[in-house]
């Protein structure tokens, strides 16, 4: 603990003197963090508020002007989700295509990563080692610097591009060296003894990873699907490269950088629009923050 | 509409429910058969089984296309060998050469300011009241898509001419405070450091995470030591609590740099690299795939690796560092 603020106590001539001036830090301190946090709630806050005006209201004046004239209307969601028409935003089918592209992208990589994780722990082999190196040192390789060349392999050897599969693929590769290594931590630090024993008894490799590494890894496999889940919902650029950007594949992280492309016709559709796409990982965050946190904490390095 | 709308969710989740179908029962399969192998060549077939799905991915979708970007890095848009021509082009284009300076600005500002915010948040933050819901705020944004955040401030910064109501908050500070509205996005270079400040917002929460829990683990032995020897509040932070937190701020530094080197979205979302915003990672994109200029576009990713290359270095050499004292 950081003793200097709000801990103060302790004998001797100035200790009194000293209470107080931490005390006055203290206040000083948390005054500072309250205007911080202040500061960086409210540009999310407005958006939210401006989602819920009439369009009218959201193009002629600001957020703040709902308190002059408190007018609330449904109608910019409404619009958003269910209108029809060429043109029109339909983040409904957008919504269900994020859905479909996060799920198996957060799946996929988690499994086959915790698979390597233990052959890499657990099966002897020479240049394990070395492997699991190799494969933290990956992480790092820019997304950017395989695009080309993936999407080449999908669009003419696989005849995938611009479909499901294709970027479910595209994720759970990028996803995975993260997922290994972060695994990898966790399911070599399970006691020898239980693989051991169970080895004796015969059962194999699979029944190992099955009955024992699985259930103990638990807490590590949420952490890591909570931050792949995240991951692969916030991003763009995979989706931009190889979803082809139609209403069919694409998820609504790309349809709304389209709708932003247009800032002046869809002034009043954007903040509607933001918070469809934010409410999914805003409620994973507030009600898994923990999980989130240990995600984090446990390795931080991805993209 | 409607129909047409459940007509094609129907099919999205029967593309679903197959796919989760056939990975499941290929896995299965293959697990299935490997624990029934022959008992002399069982465990190779079982370390085959367990590695060989995760390396073929990583292989062909890694390792390959990353040292075919290096071999297209030389060549021009029909595949032809240029030896240098595309690093030629970046370093004596005005136009990239800006793109090169903004994503130098991106890579001094954000990592070192987010550091600094999110340190200070992380000590004003400490054991005071209200402490988590504090963090969640500031740290909130980190949940949120880059493009997410971007359509946030798009709004912040909106401008309207002088004499209209403003709707974005920065200018109607502005015109509250007496003074003209600005297109914060339009005028370069500042309108950069404006794109950056959105970075800044999500990363600070990140550091600010990180650091905390690297305050809270400062023995407290150490600080009561500190305190008995008659040292104040200020130079116990800068004797015992900031030395002991030395690998946290590595930690958060170089991955706040990395994650800088490659942003997109942000720039994407806001002004789509007009208005001489583009960085290395957006440029890359308009290069290789709304340009076709592929040998360009790899050119730019193979600079973006370089940059990160010596942070990869060093973690690796901390990794193995690590694992030899096991």
């Amino acid at each position: 603990m950081m003793g200097g603020f709000g801990a103060g106590g302790g004998a001797g001539a100035g200790a009194s003197s000293r209470r107080v001036r931490t005390r006055l830090t203290s206040r000083w301190a948390t005054a500072a963090a309250i205007a911080l946090a202040v500061l960086w709630t409210v540009p999310t806050l407005g958006l939210l508020v401006s989602s819920f005006r009439p369009a009218d209201d959201i193009r002629s004046s600001g957020w703040w002007s709902i308190f002059s004239q408190p007018r609330l209307s449904l109608e910019n969601y409404a619009e958003v989700l269910l209108a029809s028409g060429a043109s029109s935003a339909n983040l409904g089918s957008y919504f269900v295509n994020s859905l479909i592209i996060t799920i198996p992208s957060t799946l996929f990589p988690i499994v086959l990563g915790a698979m390597a994780a233990y052959a890499i722990a657990w099966i002897p082999f020479r240049g394990a080692s070395w492997l699991f190196v190799g494969i933290f040192a990956l992480q790092i390789v820019p997304l950017q610097m395989t695009l080309v060349p993936l999407l080449q392999i999908f669009s003419q050897l696989l005849h995938i591009s611009g479909s499901f599969p294709a970027v479910w693929l595209a994720h759970t590769i990028f996803g995975l060296p993260l997922v290994i290594f972060l695994l990898h931590n966790f399911i070599s630090e399970i006691p020898g003894e239980m693989i051991e024993a169970a080895r004796m008894d015969g059962a194999g490799h699979a029944q190992i990873f099955f009955r024992i590494v699985l259930p103990l890894a638990v807490p590590a496999l949420a952490s890591i699907g909570i931050f792949q889940f995240l991951w692969v919902w916030n991003d763009l650029l995979v989706a931009l490269v190889f979803s082809g950007g139609t209403v069919d594949v694409a998820p609504l992280t790309q349809r709304l950088a389209e709708m932003v492309g247009n800032f002046g016709r869809n002034t009043h559709l954007l903040p509607a629009g933001a918070f469809v796409s934010l409410v999914v990982p805003l409620v994973v965050f507030f009600a898994l923050q923990r999980y989130f946190v240990r995600g984090l904490l446990a390795g931080s390095t991805k993209g | 509409m409607r129909a047409d709308f459940w007509g094609s969710l129907a099919e999205k989740a029967a593309i679903f429910a197959i796919g989760i179908a056939a990975f499941v029962a290929a896995l299965g399969l293959i697990l299935f058969l490997a624990d029934r192998a022959p008992r002399r060549g069982r465990d190779i077939a079982q370390l085959l089984v367990f590695l060989a799905p995760a390396l073929i991915l990583l292989t062909v979708g890694l390792v390959y296309p990353a040292l075919r970007t290096g071999y297209l890095a030389f060549t021009d848009r029909r595949g032809d060998w240029v030896g240098l021509d595309n690093f030629v082009w970046m370093f004596t284009q005005p136009g990239t050469l800006v793109v090169l300076g903004n994503t130098l600005l991106w890579v001094l500002l954000v990592p070192a300011v987010s550091t600094i915010v999110g340190l200070a948040y992380a000590v004003f933050v400490d054991s005071a009241a209200g402490e988590r819901l504090l963090k969640s705020l500031v740290f909130m944004p980190m949940a949120i898509s880059f493009v997410g955040a971007g359509i946030i401030w798009r709004f912040v910064y909106e401008y309207r001419a002088e004499g209209f109501e403003q709707i974005g908050l920065l200018n109607q500070l502005l015109v509250w405070l007496g003074g003209q509205p600005q297109q914060w996005l339009i005028g370069s270079p500042l309108n950069s450091v404006f794109l950056i400040v959105v970075m800044i917002w999500i990363q600070t929460g990140f550091a600010m995470v990180l650091l905390s829990a690297a305050i809270k683990a400062v023995p407290a032995e150490q600080l009561e030591a500190a305190r008995l020897d008659g040292a104040g509040g200020w130079q116990r932070f800068a004797h015992v609590t900031l030395p002991s937190m030395r690998g946290t701020l590595v930690v958060v530094v170089t991955t706040i740099t990395i994650a800088t080197l490659k942003v997109f979205d942000i720039v994407r979302a806001m002004t789509g690299g007009n208005f001489n915003t583009s960085v290395i990672a957006n440029e890359m994109y308009t290069q290789a795939f709304n340009r076709g200029e592929f040998g360009q576009g790899s050119a730019l990713a193979v600079v973006l690796f370089i940059m990160v290359l010596p942070i990869v270095v060093y973690n690796v050499r901390v990794l193995r560092r690590q694992r030899k004292a096991r």
